[in-house]
C-alpha cells in the first residue's frame, strides 16, 4: 500500500488502512533509535520548518530528532521570533515560509483548523503538531502504536479516558483513531469537561468514574489544566483528585493487565497519583520513545519516502 | 415626469393582489388602474415601464444592516450599501450603529443622512445606540437623534448587559415612540464560542455558543416589555428556545416583534465545513432543528420580519484562523431569492413573505408604504421566475463574504424604485 495523503491534519481525514501503515511503518523506525548510530540517510537534502506557535518542549522535540535520525534538515521557529509576532497573518507568514522551498512544514497553533488553513495554501506536506482544542493526530498515532505494541491489537480493546475532554485535542485525535480501529472508549469527566455531542466521534460518554474504568485494556489520564478553573470548570483540584483522580482502589477495577498512558506532563497528585503513575503498568515513558519513531514514519510517507514504501 | 408600470401583478399584501397600472407622479404613486381604465392627464412625456409577467409589491426594507461608514469604509460605504440594498430590491435600509464612531449622537446621524442623500440608491434611516458609544453605562441622547432622524435604537453587536439601565432605556424609548431593536446575547454564555454549540462544534474543536446565550436575553428582555409596557424588537432570532419564547410573549400580549435572516432558515451548524470562515457570523448557524424551528415561527407568525444583518467584512478580515475571523455575512444581494426559496418550498404563500419583507419592516417603524395614491412611489419589481447562481463577483457591495456562493436561486428583483425614480433596473424599460 502505498501513502497518498499530502498532509497529516487529524485523525478523521485517515481511513483505518492508513492508520495502519503508519504504525507498521513506525514500528520499523523503532529500530532505528535503538542502534549506536541513531541515524539514516533516508529524508538527506529534505528540509523541515517546525513551526511552533504555541509553547511546546517534548512534542517539538520529538519532532526534531525524528527529523534528524532520518537526516533531514530541520528549523525551528518559534512565535516570539517570527514576524506574526509583529502582526503578520497566518497566511503571510507561511507563504513566506513556503517561498524557502521547505519539504514539510510541522506546525502548532492555538486555534483549531489553523492546520487546514495552511495545508490549503501550500504545496508542501504539512503535518499538524497540535491546532487549538481540534487535533493532535501525531499523539493519537503513538498511543495507538505504543497500545498496539503492548496489547498486539487494539480492536476489541476497552480505553477509558478520564480528563477535560471538551478542551483536549488529544482526547478528540484518540477518540476518532482508536475507535476507528475497533476499540471501544469510554469518557469521563465533570459535565463541565464534556462537550456536547462528543459520542458522535465515537465513544460513550460513562456515568460514573467507577463505570468508565470497570475491566477497562487501558486507562489515559488526561491533564487537568490549573488555568482552566477559571473557566468554572471544578472548584478546586483536591475536589478534582478525589472525584476522578486515578488510584490504586480505581485502577484495581480494570483488567489485570491494565495499562496506564498519559500524554503528559503530568499532575502528580491530581488526575493520577505517585505510585500508580511510577508503577509497573505505566507505559508514560514508552509513548515518549515510541513518539520518535512515530514521527520519523511521518516524515517518512509524507516526505517522499512513501514512493519507495514497497521496496524499502 | 410620470411613470406607468403596466402588465404586472400588483401585490400589496393585505391590501390589493391583481393585474392593475400604476401611475407614479414625480415622488409619488397618482393612481393604481385597471388595465382598461386610461391613464389620465398628459400622455406624452409617459414613460411605460412593461412589467407583464412580473410582481410589483411595495418596496422592501432590510431593517438590519451595517453600512460600516464612517469608520470601515474599505468594507463598504453608505453610497455602495444602498446600491447594493437597491440591487436586492430594497428600497430601504436601517442602517446600524456600530460605526466608528458609533452613532450615538446627531452629529452623526446628520453625516449617514446627508451620504445616503447623495447615493441615489436605497433609503438609509439610521438606526441610533442605545448607550454612549454603545458601551452599555449611560443611555445617549436619544431624542436628539431623533430629531435628527433616527428611526430606532440599537447597541447591535453587543447586547445592553445591564439589566437596570436596558429597563431605562424602554422606558425612555418608550415616551419617544421609538422602537429598541435588541441584540440578544448573554457575553457570559458566549465565552469566547465561534460557533453553534453542539456535535459539529466539538467535532471541529471550535468552542460553542448555546442557544441559552441568545434566549436567556429574550426572555429577560421580554420581562422586561412586560415591566414596562414598552414595545421591544427583537434582532436576528436563530433558535427554537427564543422563539418558543416570543411566540408565549405575543400569546400573553406582550409587545415584541422579531427578525431572523435568510441563513438562518436555510443554513445549519453542520454545513460549516473545513474551516470556512465565509459560514461564521453571530448569532451562528443552529442545528436542524432550530432551522425547522425559524421556519415554524416564520409560518406561525410569531417572527414578523425578514432581515438580512448583512454584515460586509474585507477579505483580510475573514481569511484567517476561523475564531480570528470577523463574524458575519453579506445579505443585501442574496437575500430575496433565498427567501422566495420559503415560497416555492410551500412554507409561505407569496404575500406573506411579502408582509415579512416589506409591510411589517414599515409598521415596525411607523411608516406606511401601502400602494395606494399619494404614498411615496417606493416600490419592487419581482421577477419569480429567474433563475441564477449566486455569485459574488457580480455583487454591488464591497464586499464577499457569503456562504452562498454557487447556491442555484430562483426569483429576483429587476427594478427598485424610489421615490419615484428607479434607482435599480435590470431591464431596459420598454
Amino acid at each position: 500500500m502505498r501513502f497518498t495523503k499530502k498532509d497529516i491534519l487529524d485523525i478523521h481525514s485517515l481511513d483505518p488502512e492508513e492508520i495502519a501503515l503508519i504504525l507498521d511503518t513506525a514500528m520499523g523506525m523503532k529500530e532505528i533509535s535503538q542502534r549506536p548510530v541513531k541515524k539514516v540517510p533516508t529524508l538527506r537534502g529534505k528540509t523541515i520548518v517546525l513551526f511552533f506557535q504555541e509553547p511546546s518542549t517534548r512534542t517539538k522535540l520529538s519532532f526534531e530528532i525524528a527529523a534528524k535520525r532520518l537526516s533531514a534538515d530541520s528549523v525551528a521557529i518559534a512565535k516570539a521570533g517570527s514576524s506574526m509576532a509583529k502582526g503578520e497573518t497566518l497566511i503571510d507568514t507561511v507563504k513566506n515560509l513556503e517561498a524557502m522551498r521547505p519539504d514539510v512544514i510541522v506546525m502548532r497553533h492555538g486555534s483549531s483548523g489553523a492546520a487546514y488553513l495552511v495545508a490549503n495554501r501550500v504545496d508542501c506536506s504539512v503535518i499538524n503538531a497540535g491546532d487549538g482544542i481540534h487535533a493532535h493526530p501525531s499523539q493519537a498515532l503513538l498511543d495507538m502504536m505504543s497500545v498496539r505494541e503492548k496489547k498486539g491489537r487494539l480492536s476489541g480493546l476497552k480505553l477509558a479516558m478520564i480528563g477535560d475532554i471538551a478542551h483536549s485535542r488529544v482526547a478528540r485525535s484518540d477518540i476518532a483513531g482508536f475507535s476507528k480501529m475497533g476499540a471501544q472508549v469510554w469518557v469521563c469527566a465533570p459535565r463541565t469537561m464534556i462537550p456536547a455531542g462528543i459520542q458522535a466521534l465515537g465513544c460513550t460518554v460513562a456515568p460514573t468514574m467507577e463505570a468508565c474504568v470497570a475491566d477497562a485494556d487501558v486507562i489515559m489520564m488526561l491533564r487537568i489544566q490549573k488555568e482552566r478553573m477559571n473557566d468554572i470548570l471544578f472548584p478546586t483540584e483536591r475536589e478534582y483528585a478525589g472525584w476522578f483522580g486515578l488510584n490504586r482502589d480505581r485502577v484495581a477495577l480494570a483488567k489485570k493487565d491494565v495499562t496506564i498512558m498519559h500524554p503528559g506532563p503530568m499532575n502528580r497528585g491530581v488526575e493520577i497519583s505517585s505510585d500508580v503513575a511510577d508503577a509497573g503498568y505505566s507505559m508514560i515513558l514508552d509513548q515518549v520513545t515510541n513518539g520518535v519513531a512515530l514521527r520519523m514514519a511521518l516524515y517518512y510517507l509524507v516526505a517522499g519516502g512513501s514512493r519507495h514504501a514497497d521496496t524499502d | 415626469m410620470r411613470t406607468l408600470i403596466k402588465g404586472a401583478r400588483v401585490l400589496d399584501p393585505g391590501k390589493l393582489d391583481g393585474n392593475k397600472t400604476v401611475l407614479i407622479s414625480g415622488q409619488t404613486i397618482e393612481a393604481v388602474l385597471d388595465p382598461s381604465d386610461s391613464v389620465p392627464g398628459n400622455v406624452e412625456d409617459l414613460r411605460v415601464v412593461d412589467a407583464d409577467g412580473l410582481v410589483l409589491v411595495p418596496g422592501l426594507m432590510d431593517i438590519h444592516v451595517h453600512l460600516r461608514e464612517p469608520g470601515h469604509e474599505y468594507k463598504e460605504t453608505i453610497a455602495t450599501g444602498a446600491a447594493a440594498a437597491a440591487r436586492g430590491g430594497f428600497t430601504a435600509v436601517c442602517a446600524m450603529p456600530n460605526t466608528v464612531p458609533v452613532n450615538d449622537n446627531a452629529q452623526v446621524t446628520r453625516f449617514v443622512l446627508e451620504k445616503a442623500g447623495v447615493a441615489k440608491a436605497a433609503r438609509v434611516y439610521p438606526v441610533g445606540a442605545v448607550t454612549r458609544g454603545s458601551a452599555g453605562t449611560r443611555l445617549a441622547e436619544i431624542r436628539d437623534m431623533q430629531l435628527a432622524g433616527i428611526v430606532a435604537v440599537s447597541d447591535d453587536g453587543r447586547p445592553v448587559e445591564n439589566a437596570q439601565l436596558m429597563r431605562r432605556a424602554l422606558e425612555y424609548c418608550d415616551g419617544l415612540s421609538i422602537p429598541v431593536f435588541v441584540h440578544a446575547e448573554d457575553l457570559s454564555l458566549v465565552n469566547g464560542g465561534a460557533m453553534n454549540e453542539g456535535p459539529a462544534a466539538t467535532f471541529h474543536g471550535i468552542p460553542g455558543i448555546p442557544n441559552a446565550a441568545e434566549a436567556v436575553m429574550v426572555a429577560r428582555d421580554i420581562l422586561l416589555s412586560r415591566l414596562t409596557g414598552a414595545r421591544v424588537h427583537f434582532c436576528h432570532i436563530s433558535c427554537e428556545e427564543s422563539i418558543d419564547l416570543i411566540r408565549n410573549a405575543k400569546l400573553q400580549g406582550v409587545r415584541v416583534t422579531c427578525e431572523t435572516a435568510p441563513h438562518y432558515f436555510t443554513l445549519i451548524d453542520e454545513d460549516v465545513k473545513g474551516y470556512d470562515t465565509r459560514f461564521k457570523m453571530n448569532p451562528p448557524l443552529r442545528s436542524e432543528k432550530d432551522r425547522q424551528a425559524v421556519i415554524q415561527g416564520l409560518v406561525d407568525g410569531t417572527i414578523d420580519v425578514i432581515a438580512s444583518d448583512h454584515a460586509p467584512h474585507s477579505q483580510e478580515e475573514k481569511d484567517l484562523e476561523f475564531d480570528r475571523a470577523a463574524f458575519g455575512i453579506v445579505g443585501l444581494e442574496t437575500a430575496l431569492p433565498l427567501s422566495l426559496k420559503l415560497v416555492q418550498g410551500g412554507w409561505l404563500p407569496l404575500d406573506e413573505l411579502i408582509m415579512k419583507m416589506a409591510k411589517h419592516p414599515a409598521r415596525i417603524l411607523g411608516i406606511n408604504n401601502d400602494i395606494i395614491p399619494g404614498n411615496p412611489a417606493d416600490l419592487t419589481l419581482i421577477d419569480l421566475e429567474d433563475k441564477r447562481v449566486i455569485d459574488p463577483d457580480r455583487f454591488v457591495s464591497k464586499s464577499r463574504n457569503t456562504p452562498f456562493t454557487g447556491m442555484s436561486v430562483q426569483g429576483t428583483a429587476v427594478a427598485t424604485m424610489v421615490n419615484g425614480t428607479f434607482v435599480f433596473e435590470r431591464r431596459p424599460a420598454q
